[in-house]
């Protein structure tokens, strides 16, 4: 009785996760300015990292946790970077 | 013992993230504490300024009211969202706050405290006036922002980082 | 999908509801960040995923592996704890880069008080009701 009730919630789940990321994915694309599009990224590495950690979930294996907590560690860098391009229109000082 | 431990609270923290991220195990246990001391001792030759935590009575207290505002926080964005600002009634807006909160640690708290609640963002802090510019989702409700962040959050991570 | 078989009822209800609430969090979170106008509102949308979204997937994943391990699996809770301290930090440095960015620009969608500086003598703040004189001195400020 759990099997398909879990199986419903997971894939259910990763279906709003596809979605917000796409979502976040459009306003990559939209803009219209350039923190727009690096707040968006931020989301998206967010919305990845949480379906990498549902995916997991449904093959019980920790391969995806451990690519979560890569994604996760990446986007705190990547959007750091990218801030502090916007703030000073240059990355290494 | 502040030679072989110079920052307790670090150590701890590593010690405990180790054992988190591993089965918990005698051998695991002592790897952990290893690689945190080494870790407490990398950082003492860094000297960054001490954290002292003075009540830790506040700390718990704010360890759930945090958690709290930020679900209720949730709560009314996600349903401003929904309802499209609740036919857009809604209306954001800056505020101006001045701090007494001076510690770095402290401000570094509140920061995170502010940020991580949905209805506030933090834009700007000025070290020499305690000015901090907050942007506010809905400051249509009426409620006293400055009051609320000063009274809510301030004053015990005042007590804390005394 | 064999293992999730060995869920109780009990604790699956909690694991999906769970799931279920952290993902509608942080889809309402992308949906504003597409419906709201400025971006200055866009800048609180995603910390609905942040926050509680990314906390329930994790105590939902926790749950589930913490039955199948038959012990207490804790380490989802790393990644939560890691977002919810480096999100403050991302988001902190985008709203002051925007700000810097709008302030350059001389941008008139910035209200006066956003407009100056922190702290500066034009700055309507410090006129309104901060008295500096009246501040403490700040033992904190080394160097």
């Amino acid at each position: 009785m759990s099997a398909p009730l879990l199986i419903a919630a997971i894939s259910l789940s990763q279906l709003l996760l596809a979605l917000a990321g796409c979502f976040a994915g459009w306003r990559i694309l939209r803009g219209p300015r350039a923190q727009d599009r690096v707040v968006a990224l931020d989301t998206l590495y967010v919305t990845s990292m949480l379906l990498f950690l549902v995916t997991g979930m449904r093959t019980a294996s920790s391969f995806f946790f451990e690519a979560a907590m890569v994604i996760g560690l990446l986007g705190f860098v990547a959007t750091v970077a990218l801030a502090k391009f916007l703030l000073r229109g240059e990355v290494i000082e | 013992m502040r030679r072989l431990v110079p920052h307790p609270l670090l150590t701890v923290g590593l010690v405990a993230m180790w054992l988190m991220l591993t089965r918990f195990s005698l051998g695991n246990l002592l790897l952990g504490t290893v690689i945190a001391l080494i870790a407490g001792w990398a950082m003492g030759a860094l000297e960054p300024a001490r954290v002292r935590i003075r009540r830790w009575d506040l700390v718990l207290r704010l360890a759930l009211i945090v958690p709290w505002d930020i679900l209720k926080s949730n709560a009314a964005v996600a349903w401003s969202i929904l309802t499209n600002g609740q036919g857009g009634k809604r209306q954001s807006g800056f505020v101006c706050i001045p701090l007494t909160l001076r510690n770095s640690a402290g401000l570094g708290m509140l920061s995170i405290i502010i940020t991580a609640t949905p209805g506030t963002a933090w834009l700007e802090h000025d070290q020499h006036s305690g000015l901090l510019l907050l942007h506010v989702f809905d400051l249509r409700d009426g409620s006293d922002w400055p009051a609320f962040i000063r009274d809510r959050y301030e004053a015990p991570l005042l007590e804390i980082f005394r | 999908m064999t293992h999730l078989q060995a869920i109780p009822l009990w604790l699956a209800v909690p694991i999906a509801l769970l799931l279920i609430f952290g993902s509608v969090l942080t889809l309402l979170g992308t949906i504003g960040l597409i419906r709201l106008h400025s971006f200055y509102d866009r800048l609180h949308t995603p910390t609905l995923g942040t926050s509680w979204g990314v906390a329930s997937i994790a105590l939902s994943s926790m749950l589930l592996f913490s039955w199948l391990g038959g012990r207490i699996v804790v380490h989802e809770a790393v990644i939560a704890i890691f977002v919810m301290i480096t999100t403050p930090v991302t988001l902190m440095m985008l709203g002051r880069a925007a700000l810097h960015r709008d302030r350059a620009e001389k941008s008139p969608l910035l209200p006066d008080i956003a407009r100056r500086t922190l702290g500066s003598e034009d700055h309507p703040q410090v006129s309104a009701d901060v008295s500096p004189a009246g501040r403490a001195p700040n033992p904190d400020l080394r160097g």
